[in-house]
């Protein structure tokens, strides 16, 4: 890596493909970072030959983007770290072409005070990896009860405010957090599940009837988007639902947004590259949370990707180690390991031609960004270094057991994609290589 | 004593017409292979009414019952099964709770595993359980019912006491009536009744109802006595106490009222319908006694004694294979 680790120093990024969402650039050219910012960026720069005391990568024409944002994603650390840590998640998101990630409350204690917010922003600092943000829980030990104290978590980094899996059920308490969070500008997250329908392990229809197991209707999700819009209506909150994964929670939102509603939405590739029928015969890996739905549902939420109508994409890393996922499956732990595969996956609606390249890469960087109010996301002077370097076409099949990632749960084995970081940039730092990118570019 | 030598089934690769290592389920076997069971389960009812009952077929192996929920009666049938096949038969009660989870699952299997048994038979609250389990062990499993998804034996003797009857299951119409969104008996006999072309109706209240259950092979039914109109079985389910009040029904009284088989709505069904129970039956909750015992119509307690020969024959067919291999061995 050389000079270009080199924080302080000025490293140019030759012969790339600059892509950024936010201005709509695609066009090969080069990128200079200085320190911990771009300072230039443009298909000229540099056509004369770069400058002595600058170092140069030739990215080879390779794809150049802002740093992957991934918006949800659990960390496992403080209290689970035999499943993951911030160490380990952050060296798979940086494999994974993630700058910057957002973890979950649902920790052991769990983050519902500022000592815990400050815990896990100096362990990210410790890595000194990818930028690690952190969610407040909506309510004192996410038990749905008491709101926590919104505007000291914000003032102490706090990006957001979630109760992580569980739904904030109890309406006077969501329409409360929702009312308070805006005097602080606090977008509040919500596992959009009804808790009392959502009791079953597997989406409800023809296969969990065949199965055995407990389903949980797609109205589940449908009934809390919905009751939660009625809430962002009356109290002006700030709302972002989570993990969506059915068409009617879809429609809803998409009528909100069209309402003006401050709504916003994220999904998880699972939700739009697997469905109920990826459960097979009582396949763990494949119990998550919201569960895999039925076709049309993943029809859907992969048009909603490509529309628009999802803001993000994001992993919903959830590291689980063997013993917690080799259970009879109404008990499993529900989540996949995807801070590896999320670029990937996403590119699939790229190479499936349902969304263009820039488009795909909005809902993995401005879009997350804007959400949680991040600098990130951007390629723009001035802007944090945070870059991702990717082949968008180089084929492979994901294999679990190769995961940088302490807990290898994935339902992805063997599957077939296209697309792979080949850098990540932090703050200027290049935190991860592929093997044999990146040589020095010859001296002109 | 082999009835099944003479069923000639030359498309399946294992000489018995069985091609499976376990019994997980009826899901998956063709009509072969349960017509296979079937014949072999004959030759053992005819066995058990014999004077002697016992045969050494299985004589050196080890059938261990591993059940991580109580059961009486189909425990006990399928030990009198391997008992009387001359097997050494071992009980396992295993307490299953939410807190020790599948540790206990696994490391059972794991543990009784290292003990070397030939047949394991399990029974599991969790669906999908046994199949794990099977895929951890080196023997045989049969599964004696999961959670709700599959309770094969019971289906099989169900079809055998049918068969015994009726000569055929082909064409006949079944109502299966009551809690089918728990059940792993429906399950298992919708798949079986359906693969051997009986017509099966599923009668229950909504809230009973497993969502596309039609995707199965079953017909719809909310109203009994339409469900039963020229019905030639009337196959009753046992209602959990813990469903009956106000949680899926609003009370026992409401449910029998409805679903309880009793002469009235009986008489909507072919007039020599038969009428069976897996058992335990809950009398007045989801069966009148009257019915339950009416020994021209009931078929209740023949369907217990062909319990011990469906599971004789499982066991049989599941350690061919084995014995075979043991004799080669031991004559070599």
């Amino acid at each position: 890596m050389g000079a270009a680790s080199n924080g302080n120093g000025r490293t140019a990024y030759l012969n790339a493909r600059l892509l950024d969402p936010a201005s709509g650039l695609d066009a090969t050219g080069a990128l200079l970072a200085e320190g911990a910012r771009i300072a230039d960026l443009g298909p000229r720069l540099f056509n004369g030959g770069v400058p002595e005391g600058i170092a140069a990568i030739d990215c080879a024409g390779a794809c150049l983007s802002p740093g992957l944002v991934d918006m949800r994603v659990q960390l496992r650390e403080p209290g689970e770290e035999h499943k993951e840590t911030i160490k380990t998640a952050g060296l798979a998101a940086a494999r994974g072409g993630i700058a910057a990630m957002a973890a979950l409350p649902n920790t052991e204690p769990v983050v519902d005070d500022v000592a815990g917010v400050e815990y896990i922003a100096r362990r990210a600092r410790e890595a000194k990896l990818v930028k690690v943000y952190t969610y407040g829980a909506v309510t004192r030990g996410m038990e749905g009860k008491e709101i926590t104290e919104i505007g000291l978590l914000a003032e102490f980094g706090a990006r957001a405010f979630t109760d992580g899996l569980k739904a904030v059920a109890d309406s006077q308490v969501m329409r409360r957090a929702l009312s308070y969070a805006r005097a602080h500008d606090q977008v509040i997250v919500q596992h959009p599940e009804d808790p009392s329908l959502a009791d079953g392990v597997m989406n409800e229809g023809g296969a969990a009837t065949r199965l055995g197991l407990a389903g949980i209707p797609a109205a589940a999700e449908a009934i809390m988007v919905e009751r939660d819009l009625r809430l962002v209506e009356l109290t002006g909150g700030r709302y972002h639902a989570a993990h969506v994964s059915t068409a009617a929670a879809l429609k809803a939102i998409h009528g909100a947004k069209a309402r003006g509603l401050r709504v916003t939405c994220d999904t998880a590739p699972h939700y739009f590259a697997l469905s109920e029928a990826d459960v097979g015969d009582y396949r763990s890996f494949a119990k998550v949370s919201p569960p895999l739905r039925a076709e049309a549902d993943r029809e859907a939420v992969a048009e909603a990707v490509a529309d628009g109508t999802i803001d993000a994409v994001a992993s919903d890393h959830s590291p689980h180690d063997q013993e917690s996922k080799r259970l009879p499956f109404a008990i499993a732990a529900p989540g996949i390991a995807g801070l590896e595969t999320l670029l990937p996956l996403t590119l699939a609606l790229v190479h499936g031609k349902r969304m263009s390249l820039l488009d795909a890469l909005a809902r993995l960087t401005r879009g997350p960004a804007d959400i949680l109010k991040l600098d990130a996301g951007r390629l723009a002077k001035g802007a944090p270094a945070d870059l991702t370097i990717f082949d968008p076409d180089l084929a492979w099949r994901i294999d679990p057991d190769k995961f940088l990632s302490k807990s290898k749960n994935s339902p992805f084995e063997d599957y077939p994609v296209r697309g792979q970081a080949l850098a990540t940039v932090v703050d200027g730092r290049m935190i991860y290589r592929a093997e044999g990118f990146g040589g020095a570019a010859g001296a002109k | 004593m082999s009835p099944s030598s003479s069923t000639p089934f030359s498309s399946v690769p294992s000489p018995l017409g069985y091609g499976h290592r376990h019994l997980l389920g009826i899901e998956g076997l063709t009509a072969d292979e349960i017509g296979v069971l079937l014949d072999l389960s004959e030759g053992y009812v005819a066995l058990s009414r014999s004077q002697s009952k016992k045969t050494a077929l299985m004589r050196g192996l080890t059938v261990i019952n591993l059940f991580f929920e109580t059961s009486t009666r189909t425990r006990t049938s399928f030990e009198l099964a391997g008992k009387r096949l001359g097997a050494d038969v071992i009980n396992m009660s295993v307490a299953w709770s939410a807190i020790k989870k599948g540790e206990t699952l696994i490391d059972t299997a794991m543990t009784l595993n290292a003990m070397h048994p030939d047949v394991l038979v399990v029974r599991h609250p969790d669906s999908g359980a046994v199949k794990l389990l099977s895929e951890k062990v080196n023997c045989a499993v049969i599964n004696a019912g999961d959670g709700s998804h599959e309770h094969p034996t019971q289906a099989l003797l169900d079809a055998l006491t049918i068969r015994r009857r009726r000569g055929s299951l082909a064409g006949l119409v079944v109502a299966i009536c009551g809690d089918i969104l728990h059940s792993r008996v429906a399950r298992s006999n919708i798949h079986l009744l359906t693969a051997l072309g009986a017509k099966v109706r599923a009668v229950a209240p909504p809230t009973l109802m497993p969502t596309e259950i039609e995707s199965l092979g079953a017909e719809v039914f909310f109203d009994m006595r339409r469900a039963l109109e020229g019905c030639d079985i009337v196959m009753m389910l046992r209602l959990q106490t813990e469903r009956m009040h106000g949680s899926y029904v609003p009370s026992t009284r409401e449910y029998f009222h409805f679903y309880g088989l009793d002469r009235d709505k009986l008489a909507a069904a072919k007039p020599d319908a038969l009428i069976m129970h897996p058992g335990p039956m809950n009398r007045g909750v989801e069966i009148d006694s009257e019915v339950a015992d009416d020994i021209d119509r009931s078929l209740i307690r023949a369907q217990v004694e062909m319990g011990v020969a469906v599971r004789m024959a499982c066991l049989d067919i599941l350690t061919r294979d084995l014995r075979r291999d043991n004799a080669q061995a031991g004559g070599g």
